[in-house]
């Protein structure tokens, strides 16, 4: 298959990660069609984040293949993923805290740029580096915080920023690990907005525990049980399908 | 026009904030960033107040015909060099090696090796192709750092694979194996080291006056101080910064994060190596005390002891450390009885180090 004929952005069939006796991923298989948000949602240990992990290339799998836009990527590392617009943000906020905001934008604009094996011109001066930084902050409505320390802003803000880093590296596909962790209903709300914008731009595949917003904003939704899918569908399809409710709704919805 | 311009880069925006509207209404939030603004900040007053001091003190030391101060100074701007190359990695790439003597040594060596070459007038190695030994600091001191570098960038390649505690181990283990390869070398003075005739020459300068000698060692520290003050700000320096807050952040962003700390190892090898030829030719003496794991752990204090991860602090920190001990040393034989307190007290109370502590309000 050419990389241009295929409906997906990314194609995992089969991947199995195992950590000693525990099966963590159990074969499975998901796919995420080109400019589709797909939210990815399961209880807790279902292994989310194990299967995240795998994507985005920071491990790699016992079993299976993953193809994004059509190129077998099953055993390039991360930071090759990534140059092909395969990028994830984490669950637990993974900031430079000792860098200012704009600083952690720039740094992900450089890793685009080929090599920073460039030891004289200042970064700090850099327009190539600095206008974009700046941009991606505005896009995530941060811009007006750019010189403050990364470690000083507020929960919601650095969530923030942590969108802002992913996108500065002009992503086709995002992995976004649980980006509403933590917030205030106010924060949340804030980055529903922020993802419905970016929906449509880049594929997504979103890891969420906010129902409401994983419902609201998703086009489809994969439910995982102990590192296996168990369905796939819509938004109204997940909510009337009965094994799903007997193995994750049903606690919330009763 | 143009403040709308300058507003869409970051590090303008606090200086034209109060005219730029996008920023206007959280005027109160925007840090002004230490660097750009119309008044300098104390750590560039302190780097040109230690520079000029340095320039100027032969002068001083002339008058007051005090050529004992002229060596012991020289001896420090030469750990300082080690210690600024040590910094590179140490508080700026947050590896931490204890193998850094190392290429301090092998530097010194280069230099122990080819002046005994050159004094007996025999070859340095005579297969696979005759090469004989040279004088001039323009052919011993670059290979003294290309060797060093080289020595480190295969002790890097194999120590980078490990992080933290092993990476620890593993470069004192290196350096210590270096350290006896150079004790065995029977026809080098092996463990009781050698003696230098004299000093290099320097393109027709003689090194062997105290002065000439002093201002090489000085051009040499400034050299390396605005090279490292340069690559810091540069790309580079982002990416080695950034490895050191968050390793697997950047490697998510696409960065081979290993490339880039392995070459910051062989840089700093580099710098030590430069550092190592000048002891050598300081002391005209060389030996494998310059190897030991303690002479790393002393570069190591001195970095700590004047601020880690700073530009000028490394500087500070083998002043203080070598004229401690000059001054204790000259009281007592157990002199480490008194510095071990002076150390704890610094690390107590003046948090980063004494230049570390000083700056403290305009680091990020």
């Amino acid at each position: 298959m050419s990389t241009t004929d295929t409906p997906w952005a990314l194609e995992a069939r089969g991947l199995v990660k195992r950590y000693g006796q525990l099966v963590a991923t159990d074969h499975a298989d998901i796919c995420v069609a080109k400019g589709e948000l797909h939210a990815l949602i399961g209880p807790n240990g279902a292994g989310k984040t194990t299967l995240i992990k795998q994507l985005s290339g920071e491990i790699f799998s016992d079993q299976g293949q993953i193809r994004f836009h059509g190129a077998d990527i099953t055993r390039m590392p991360i930071h090759q993923r990534a140059h092909r617009g395969l990028v994830r943000s984490y669950q637990i906020t993974s900031i430079f805290e000792e860098m200012s905001v704009i600083d952690n934008v720039a740094l992900a604009v450089q890793a685009l740029q080929g090599h920073s094996f460039r030891f004289w011109r200042p970064a700090a001066s850099d327009a190539r580096l600095r206008e974009p930084a700046f941009r991606c902050l505005e896009r995530v409505r941060l811009a007006h915080r750019a010189s403050v320390l990364a470690g000083n802003l507020a929960h919601g803000e650095k969530r923030q920023l942590e969108i802002a880093m992913t996108l500065a590296a002009e992503p086709s596909m995002l992995l976004l690990d649980e980006p509403m962790a933590g917030m205030s209903p106010e924060e949340s709300g804030q980055m529903v907005e922020l993802l419905q914008a970016l929906k449509g731009e880049h594929s997504i595949l979103l890891v969420e525990h906010d129902m409401d917003a994983v419902f609201s904003l998703s086009d489809r939704l994969t439910v995982l049980v102990y590192g296996k899918p168990l369905v796939t569908g819509t938004a109204a399809e997940i909510r009337n399908d009965q094994r799903v409710r007997e193995a994750y709704l049903g606690e919330e919805a009763a | 026009m143009q403040v709308t311009k300058t507003t869409t880069l970051g590090e303008t925006v606090a200086l034209n904030e109060p005219l730029a509207p996008a920023s206007s209404q959280q005027h109160g939030k925007v840090q002004v960033s230490h660097g750009t603004g119309r008044r300098w900040p104390l750590s560039r007053w302190l780097t040109l107040l230690t520079f000029a001091v340095l320039l100027a003190l032969p002068v001083l030391l002339a008058v007051l015909d005090n050529s004992f101060l002229l060596t012991l100074v020289s001896r420090c701007m030469i750990y300082g060099i080690a210690a600024i190359s040590l910094n590179l990695i140490l508080g700026y790439g947050g590896m931490l090696s204890l193998g850094h003597a190392a290429f301090f040594g092998i530097g010194a060596y280069v230099v122990g090796i080819t002046a005994q070459n050159f004094m007996y007038g025999t070859a340095l190695m005579e297969w696979p192709f005759e090469l004989a030994a040279s004088n001039d600091a323009i052919v011993v001191w670059p290979v003294a750092i290309l060797l060093s570098a080289l020595a480190a960038l295969l002790i890097g390649a194999i120590s980078l694979r490990t992080s933290g505690v092993y990476f620890l181990m593993l470069t004192l283990a290196f350096a210590q194996m270096i350290y006896f390869i150079f004790v065995s070398l029977d026809q080098y003075g092996g463990d009781d080291g050698m003696n230098l005739m004299s000093r290099n020459t320097l393109l027709g300068l003689d090194l062997d006056n105290d002065l000439t000698f002093y201002y090489v060692c000085f051009g040499c520290l400034l050299l390396i101080y605005l090279l490292v003050q340069r690559l810091i700000a540069a790309r580079f320096g982002m990416v080695l910064r950034g490895c050191k807050q968050n390793e697997q952040r950047m490697q998510a962003m696409g960065f081979p994060t290993y490339r880039y700390r392995l070459m910051a190892f062989a840089l700093a090898g580099a710098g030590a190596g430069l550092a190592g030829a000048l002891i050598g030719n300081q002391m005209e003496y060389v030996s494998p005390n310059l190897l030991h794991w303690k002479m790393s752990g002393e570069l190591m204090v001195m970095v700590l002891l004047g601020g880690l991860g700073t530009l000028l602090g490394p500087l500070w920190g083998a002043f203080a450390f070598l004229l401690v001990e000059d001054v204790l040393s000259g009281i007592t034989e157990h002199w480490m009885l008194f510095f071990g307190p002076f150390l704890i007290l610094v690390v107590l109370f003046a948090k980063g180090g004494i230049y570390g502590y000083l700056i403290r309000k305009e680091q990020p």
